[in-house]
């Protein structure tokens, strides 16, 4: 079943998957199989993002799905399974001024379900807010979001910030709309990236993973 | 105001465009010289030109300008949106310096007064939510529920003044009670139907709508005249007055929320369709009716949630185009000039937006991140196209880079005519010398011979 589970998953058949989830966990499916067949569906739906066959929508729905899936587990979990063994530690935020979330929202989920332990700060985060969030989990990789030009300087700024507060070895990438190679020199980040795949590549260069 | 002729029904959709870009071209004001107003003219026709797909004099320059202006006079976008005396002098000083083909209105700022008398609820704006010198920024949220498309699609209007609108801004909270105006079809329906009218709460909601009405008579009295004097004494037409949007993005921007219209796609498509279908019309309406007031025929149409990456080509195809698609032919028909401005990338969209339906020579196309020579290649000898200079050189490249770029565009892209030259993202953050470089570029160079 846990094949079937996969499958509606992958194919956005929302009501099928909650059904068959249903059906598993009432037939006395160990709860773990549940989980493992959403991990998988979402690493077939992230490999299909990356390679152009699937899009904002369809992970927009997964991510409901993952949701609606882990509500009905959660009362039949003795304890808390999250123990996979994570990449690294991300810290991510849309920077001081800029309230734009969908795209960071895209980039915190692919970095999640490829493995990494995400702390998203949300939007409007000023430099400081980023250089705490750093040091309080020792996050070696950051990113920062902005989807405005107004985005600019507030990166700058964030950057420099973590440099000065001491954690010049912490990787920076950038991303947004209006963001390019130009703009990554200008703001002195290590990299930036035009879509989720690439944030989650860079974050993997950087931490070994 | 453009008057309607009493042949209109006579006229086809080239005519009417042609009826409504004379009016344009003869608009009445105290021109400061004959000078000035031949350079106004010469502007209008170049962009007629090119929108007819034939090669003007030279290249109109028409950068697509955001807060910039009040950073560039010294004040913010704050003090732009409050103190019309200050945006006055920022946006002269502006349109002045830079002297652009299509005047940097003021308008577009917004009453900032307004939106905090009416508590908007959906969007921050700068002080207000948002930095001082930042531009305004919608706030994703579901302010349509998801099982209120029945009501939209039933009853756009009533839906809006009783649901929408209340939840929007919060002055305007107690208009839930009201009842629909079709209640009142006979005598003794009118008395029942304005008992919710007498309801306290009502009532001063509808004393703080008056007081914002006077709020807006206040800054459209100031602003009037700033972007009327530009006018007249430097000759730059008044490009977008008017505009509309997509149908797509009607619904998704300020209404269902990125993440809620999404998800409507996989869970109630044909309710979507329908309610957007249903909002064509309006859409159409809305843009016809601002560009007859405005007596200007462009309706300035900016693209959000179509673009590449946001969703399959399928997907385009099934929610996001037929309806603007529809839009755009409305428009057309009433001889008005869709002007898009298509944000982020198209490079997916180019063969679809090129639909054979739309008769050449009736578009514009501003593009941001989209291949120029594929746009160039695909939309030539159909539509006029232009865009592309990025906001991020124009923050952090050098003059000598811009003035590169847009040379280089020119050279491969703007040949053959029905070429406008713009900055691909909203002017928010610039600096003086790098904007001299692309608009200086775009007159000197791009003279055709």
């Amino acid at each position: 079943m846990s094949q079937q589970l996969i499958d509606a998953i992958t194919d956005m058949r929302e009501d099928d998957a909650l059904n068959i989830t249903d059906e598993m966990l009432a037939n006395g499916t160990d709860p773990l199989e549940v989980l493992e067949a959403c991990r998988k569906s979402m690493e077939i739906i992230g490999q299909r993002f990356e390679e152009g066959d699937c899009f904002v929508p369809e992970l927009i729905l997964a991510g409901e799905m993952l949701k609606e899936i882990t509500e009905k587990i959660k009362p039949m979990m003795q304890e808390e399974v999250d123990s996979a063994e994570k990449l690294g530690k991300v810290v991510i935020g849309t920077v001081e001024g800029d309230i734009h979330d969908i795209a960071k929202d895209i980039v915190t989920f692919m970095l999640d379900i490829n493995g990494f332990e995400v702390t998203d700060l949300g939007v409007d985060v000023p430099p400081a807010k980023f250089v705490e969030a750093t040091r309080k989990t020792g996050a070696t990789v950051v990113g920062l979001s902005g989807f405005l030009t107004l985005a600019y300087d507030p990166m700058k700024a964030t950057v420099e910030a973590l440099k000065e507060a001491g954690l010049s070895e912490v990787k920076v990438m950038i991303g947004g709309g209006q963001i390019d190679d130009q703009i990554r020199k200008y703001t002195g980040a290590d990299a930036y990236g035009r879509d989720a795949m690439t944030a989650v590549n860079l974050a993997k260069q950087w931490t070994g993973g | 105001m453009f008057t309607i002729p009493d042949n209109w029904g006579k006229l086809s959709p080239k005519e009417r465009m042609e009826a409504r870009f004379n009016s344009w071209m003869s608009l009445d004001v105290p021109f400061a010289s004959p000078e000035v107003q031949q350079a106004y003219k010469d502007r209008v026709q170049m962009v007629k030109d090119v929108i007819e797909l034939k090669k003007p004099a030279r290249i109109p320059v028409i950068p697509w300008i955001g807060v910039y202006p009040a950073e560039y006079g010294g004040i913010t976008a704050e003090e732009a949106m409050y103190d019309y005396d200050k945006l006055g002098q920022a946006w002269k000083k502006f349109n002045q310096d830079f002297l652009p083909d299509g005047l940097a209105s003021a308008a577009l700022m917004g009453p900032g007064k307004v939106f905090e008398m009416l508590d908007y609820k959906i969007y921050h704006w700068p002080g207000h939510g948002t930095p001082a010198d930042t531009s305004y920024q919608c706030i994703e949220g579901e302010y349509m529920k998801a099982d209120e498309y029945d009501l939209l699609i039933n009853d756009p209007s009533g839906y809006f003044m009783r649901t929408y609108l209340p939840r929007g801004f919060g002055a305007l909270g107690p208009w839930q009670m009201l009842g629909p105006f079709t209640d009142i079809v006979e005598l003794p329906f009118v008395g029942l139907g304005l008992i919710p009218v007498g309801i306290p709460d009502v009532q001063q909601a509808f004393k703080t709508f008056m007081e914002a009405g006077q709020a807006v008579m206040e800054w459209i009295s100031a602003v009037g005249p700033i972007d009327g004097g530009n006018i007249a004494t430097l000759g730059l037409p008044n490009i977008i007055g008017s505009f509309t949007k997509a149908p797509y993005d009607i619904i998704g921007d300020t209404m269902r929320g990125t993440r809620a219209i999404m998800l409507d796609m996989y869970r109630r498509p044909a309710k979507l369709i329908e309610a957007m279908e249903r909002i064509v019309p309006l859409a159409v309406e809305m843009g016809v009716r601002y560009a007859t007031v405005s007596d200007t025929p462009i309706v300035f149409i900016p693209l959000h949630k179509g673009a590449d990456g946001f969703m399959s080509n399928k997907d385009f195809e099934k929610f996001y185009w037929p309806t603007l698609k529809a839009v755009l032919l409305g428009l057309i028909e009433a001889g008005c000039v869709p002007y898009l401005f298509v944000e982020g990338g198209y490079n997916q969209r180019l063969d679809i937006i090129t639909d054979p339906d739309i008769p050449a020579g009736h578009t514009a196309w501003l593009f941001d991140h989209t291949d120029m020579t594929e746009v160039k290649q695909k939309l030539g000898g159909w539509a006029c196209f232009g865009g592309n200079v990025p906001g991020s050189m124009l923050k952090a490249g050098t003059p000598q880079e811009i003035e590169d770029y847009v040379k280089r565009l020119i050279d491969e892209v703007a040949q053959d005519g029905g070429y406008i030259l713009a900055n691909g993202a909203v002017l928010d953050d610039t600096n003086p010398a790098n904007l001299h470089a692309m608009i200086d570029t775009g007159k000197e160079y791009g003279v055709y011979k």
